[in-house]
């Protein structure tokens, strides 16, 4: 298995480790509360790993303070793990790698597993000692502009994947059913091939071997010898294509492009194909 | 420290009494609305959590608790059914 992902035993025999951080990130930002791992620490995607005020990853000075609060210093390992097969999981470790966290891992299988195997869960908030976090500057390699993607599209000199659903990616419906519709067009973006994110994952939540994703991205033209870059909706979904084509499958130049289909379908004169 | 009929400390105890399993998780797909629907339902203590995902692409959303696994189903399935009809198809052509 990768040094990126732990297995639920793994996660069961050292959560309480002094120097591991368990860490949950749910879509479902109520699920935390419902009973964690016992002494996971709850992070919320839609306050804590953004800012809240521009559309943007979360500001260093804000990482620092979450990651200090949480008990966690530059040397702690943190594992993270969520519901809906790791989304929000994948999107914290894409932004703790950006902000040059050496030890971060994700529990595969995430929130689903743990609950099938009928885990222990706590609902009590753990107190921990206040740590001090040191972020490096964001490493924007790992993130891809609008700027990127549009030249992407336009020059084919990165492989643009998109993720969503194939109802999506035709433009049959502008959002994942039962969701409300945050784009003005349907669609995706020229030239983008269509793999979803799910087909990395196995129907338990743990990620598919090494074999079956290599050859699930080959099959598209996707070997690791050229730029990709990843989009879903709002850049969630793709964080966990991007932890896949860059930590499971080990390829060099990979983005993710957070800006998703929530800027590219929103902008005026953006080319858009169909289906 | 006082120690309990099983021999635990009373902070031991606590701990426990505030841990619990997650029993009975179970999932299954129907369709609804013209969708397919996946329902995974467990309980956790005293309480059964209900939460609707659709099939494609997996994203939750609709959840609700109740006091027994139909009571939990039966009110996330209804908000479900709610979120569902405002989803739009579109040509693709």
């Amino acid at each position: 298995m990768a040094d990126v992902l732990v297995t639920i035993d793994w996660v069961a025999q050292h959560a309480k480790d002094g120097n591991v951080r368990i860490v949950e990130v749910d879509v479902d930002t109520a699920a935390y509360d419902q009973g964690h791992i016992p002494g996971a620490v709850g992070w919320n995607w839609t306050t804590e790993l953004c800012d809240t005020l521009v559309r943007d990853i979360i500001p260093q000075k804000k990482l620092e303070e979450l990651l200090g609060r949480s008990g966690i210093d530059n040397n702690t390992t943190i594992v993270l793990y969520g519901d809906n097969n790791n989304w929000f999981a994948a999107w914290a470790f894409w932004q703790l790698k950006m902000y040059g966290h050496k030890d971060v891992r994700i529990m595969d299988g995430g929130r689903k597993k743990w609950l099938a195997e009928s885990r222990e869960l706590s609902t009590e908030k753990p107190t921990l000692a206040a740590k001090t976090y040191k972020a490096s500057a964001p490493d924007v390699s790992l993130r891809a502009f609008l700027p990127d993607v549009q030249q992407a599209s336009a020059q084919k000199k990165a492989a643009l994947v998109d993720v969503r659903s194939p109802a999506e990616f035709t433009g049959e419906i502008l959002a994942p059913p039962g969701l409300p519709e945050t784009c003005q067009r349907g669609g995706h973006i020229p030239g983008a091939k269509s793999i979803p994110w799910g087909k990395n994952c196995n129907d338990d939540g743990t990620f598919k071997s090494m074999d079956e994703l290599k050859k699930l991205y080959a099959d598209q033209g996707i070997k690791g010898d050229a730029p990709i870059i990843a989009y879903c909706r709002i850049g969630e979904r793709s964080s966990l294509t991007w932890f896949v084509l860059k930590h499971l499958l080990g390829y060099q130049n990979v983005k993710n492009y957070d800006g998703s289909w929530t800027e590219w379908g929103n902008l005026v004169g953006a080319p858009v194909e169909k289906p | 420290m006082a120690r309990g009929p099983s021999g635990a400390t009373s902070s031991a105890r606590l701990w426990r009494s505030r841990n619990v399993r997650a029993e009975g998780y179970a999932k299954r797909r129907q369709p609804l609305g013209g969708w397919e629907i996946e329902i995974e339902t467990y309980q956790a203590g005293e309480l059964f959590y209900c939460t609707i995902n659709n099939v494609d692409p997996g994203a939750r959303y609709a959840r609700a608790e109740g006091a027994t696994r139909e009571e939990a189903e039966s009110r996330a399935l209804e908000k479900a059914e709610r979120y569902l009809k405002q989803t739009r198809r579109f040509s693709t052509g």
